[in-house]
């Protein structure tokens, strides 16, 4: 059914549409509006059979969900920046039990300086620690990727992050096509957990491991995450029958063909990717853009297969690997070994940053003309960063660089 | 005897005037509680420079940018954590936290019990408006049972802290409560709480209009405020009370004052202590080769 509705109530619509039985809650800006629609969903019996928890913090969401998950309940979340960082270590015992949780990260910033606006920082900082984690493009497929998030960390018995911009994407009120409980149904069987805790049937879950097994265990969870990349394309094409539209997969190339430049970028910046691509297209330049659905398992092949074709690869990325500078690229260099091809990292969108059709144009037309510095920061001010340099060479106390920076700027807290 | 000052008081001299406006809703109690505190500093005569003020992430975590004097704003549920650093690295400081229900009690209530316990001379402002304001009013350990938050649609079921209990039990040396309606009350109980030589807990009852009360139609900042020490208070306390035949005898002032070494001092002397058996030892060795 089409509706017109935010992103976040068309997630929520879908996580409920899945049928969880526990839900933990704790609000952090800009995922609250998911877990208060679901809040709402549970108390109103829009959402049957369904235990909502506002827990008292992110670290405790997480592991109220992991006991849940434990008990053999179908368990979901919702966090972002800073509750992300805060639930870490939930975060990782969580893929290490092997419990398929399905959590939706709000992409936002991470402090300090505070910063509430949208970058990936918060769920690159998880992306080594074992979950799964699929970006989404628009709203659709971010209502979309939670239907398969469910079955895809059920079948593999993994935690599934379903990753999607803040604020871009949560609080965008855009058409969405809401599927009906039958489809959902039909597409996500009812859970059958691997490991449960069940009196019937005693297990202990957490075993201490010693050097004698660890490699294995954690051998085992990149076996999986490497089944993953068989699983995922399996499930968007079963999606495709059932609810008759692509989503998600590993990866989606974009004109890529016989492109000379190859855009790498994740999330909904792809939008406007491609439409500065077709306007470059329109004028003779052979680019395209290659997104990302899949970070973790990251498709090494399918990324290999698609840029070795071309010239040279600009990844965009909303997070600074601080000290080398990109953190996607690293992931497609790893994919490009022995394939001889120009690499330009470009950082973007710090914060919520407008990444503008207008300073893409530039960019891309510089990395076409082989121009660009091979580390670049998209609309970056470099006269607010020498006046810090400045101020840090004269004096020894210099004082804190987020507010200095305000305060040449002119503009202060409040206002922000 | 309240030393009625407010007319010598000007808050001004004492907020970042930078900063405004400030960000806080029409009808927020919590300006009067910031206005409160910094008459309170005046009243003391504390030095501006030797002022810091520590806050965490909320409504009532924002306050301490509008103040201009040493500001530290950290993390959620934090402010404690950091402030122990702090004061135990610079004891010549005051001290202040201004933290929030959520902040102080949820995400950071492990951090509250400890300085509780550990009794360093800190002065921790829990404003409490039953609420997460600034996400957009989602229930907090202080919510009242049966109030609608967005987060209870149909009233929330979860019993409620009274924090000057908890604060009391996990041992502060210094607890009170105070509510907005009562400025000068209030004032003179942060003051109290700023000359105590150790850890003081105050929990201001302060109103979130906007969010909170509307939510539960409770009618506009006037109507809340006086209601304070009524029906407005949180269900925790109802039991503290003759309700409802003595419904405004809501405990507040100072409930808890007692005597206990203050951990910073104590932490010093053992310090000077050891480092004195460490060299008097090293002295012995030396005699003996």
């Amino acid at each position: 059914m089409l509706k017109q509705i935010e992103g976040s109530r068309a997630v929520a619509e879908a996580v409920a549409l899945c049928r969880p039985e526990v839900i933990c809650a704790y609000p952090i800006s800009p995922q609250t509006h998911i877990v208060e629609a679901l809040g709402e969903m549970c108390r109103t019996g829009a959402l049957p059979g369904c235990e909502f928890i506002n827990v008292e913090s992110e670290f405790a969401a997480m592991s109220v969900a992991i006991g849940a998950s434990a008990a053999g309940a179908r368990s979901y979340t919702a966090t972002a920046s800073q509750g992300l960082l805060f639930m870490a270590e939930a975060v990782f015992n969580a893929s290490g039990l092997g419990l398929p949780i399905v959590m939706t990260v709000a992409n936002r910033a991470i402090g300090a300086p505070i910063n509430i606006w949208n970058d990936h920082s918060d769920s690159m900082s998880m992306r080594d620690c074992g979950w799964i984690q699929l970006f989404a493009e628009t709203n659709q497929e971010a209502l979309d990727l939670h239907i398969q998030a469910f079955r895809l960390a059920e079948e593999l018995s993994l935690p599934v992050m379903v990753c999607m911009d803040g604020f871009i994407l949560t609080h965008a009120v855009e058409r969405v096509d809401m599927p009906s409980l039958e489809q959902v149904r039909a597409f996500l069987p009812p859970y059958v957990p691997r490991q449960v805790l069940d009196p019937a049937e005693p297990v202990s879950i957490g075993a201490m491991v010693g050097p004698e097994a660890f490699m294995e265990v954690r051998y085992l969870a990149h076996a999986k995450q490497i089944q993953a990349l068989g699983l995922i394309p399996e499930f968007a094409a079963d999606f495709r029958k059932t609810f008759g539209r692509d989503s998600g997969g590993l990866v989606r190339a974009y004109r890529c063909d016989d492109a000379e430049t190859i855009v790498v970028a994740l999330g909904s910046v792809v939008g406007t990717i491609q439409d500065v691509v077709d306007e470059m297209r329109e004028g003779g330049v052979k680019i395209g853009v290659l997104a990302i659905k899949s970070f973790r398992p990251f498709p090494l092949v399918e990324v290999r297969e698609i840029l070795q074709h071309a010239r040279r690869v600009v990844v965009l990325e909303k997070t600074l690997a601080v000290g080398i500078g990109g953190v996607m690229s690293m992931n497609v260099r790893m994919a490009l070994t022995q394939v001889a091809l120009k690499g330009y990292t470009v950082i973007a969108g710090l914060g919520g940053r407008p990444i503008t059709k207008a300073s893409l144009h530039r960019l891309f037309a510089d990395a076409h003309a082989d121009r660009l510095e091979h580390l670049t920061f998209l609309d970056l001010d470099r006269k607010v960063v020498e006046r810090v340099l400045d101020r840090e060479r004269e004096t020894r106390r210099s004082g804190p660089i987020a507010e200095n920076i305000l305060r040449d700027l002119g503009v202060v807290a409040a206002r922000i | 005897m309240i030393v009625d000052s407010a007319s010598a008081f000007d808050v001004r001299t004492y907020l970042r005037q930078e900063m405004m406006p400030h960000f806080l809703c029409p009808g927020c109690g919590h300006g009067i509680a910031l206005r409160a505190l910094l008459w309170a500093v005046y009243e003391l005569g504390l030095d501006k420079d030797k002022l810091a003020v520590v806050s965490g992430i909320g409504c009532a975590g924002r306050l301490s940018a509008y103040i201009d004097a040493n500001t530290f704003h950290v993390t959620h549920g934090r402010p404690l954590a950091y402030a122990t650093g702090l004061a135990l690295a610079r004891p010549d400081l005051h001290v202040v936290v201004i933290t929030g229900d959520g902040d102080c009690l949820a995400i950071g209530g492990n951090h509250l019990i400890h300085a509780c316990r550990r009794n360093l001379k800190l002065t921790c402002l829990m404003l409490n408006n039953e609420v997460y304001g600034m996400t957009g009013g989602q229930v907090s350990p202080t919510t009242s049972e049966t109030r609608l938050t967005t987060t209870t649609p149909l009233g929330n079921s979860e019993p409620n802290f009274d924090a000057c209990t908890l604060a009391a039990a996990a041992g502060a040396s210094f607890v009170g409560r105070e509510v907005t309606h009562h400025v000068p009350k209030l004032k003179q109980l942060i003051r109290a709480g700023l000359e105590h030589p150790g850890f003081a807990f105050i929990e201001v009852l302060s109103d979130c209009t906007e969010i909170f009360g509307r939510k539960n139609e409770l009618g506009s900042s006037a109507e809340m405020v006086l209601r304070q020490k009524s029906e407005l208070r949180p269900s925790a306390y109802r039991d503290t009370v003759d309700s409802p035949f003595r419904s405004s005898d809501l405990p507040t002032g100072i409930l808890t004052k007692t005597e206990r070494p203050e951990y910073g001092a104590a932490y010093r002397t053992a310090a000077a202590a050891q480092r004195a058996r460490l060299a008097a030892s090293t002295d012995q060795n030396k005699g003996r080769t």
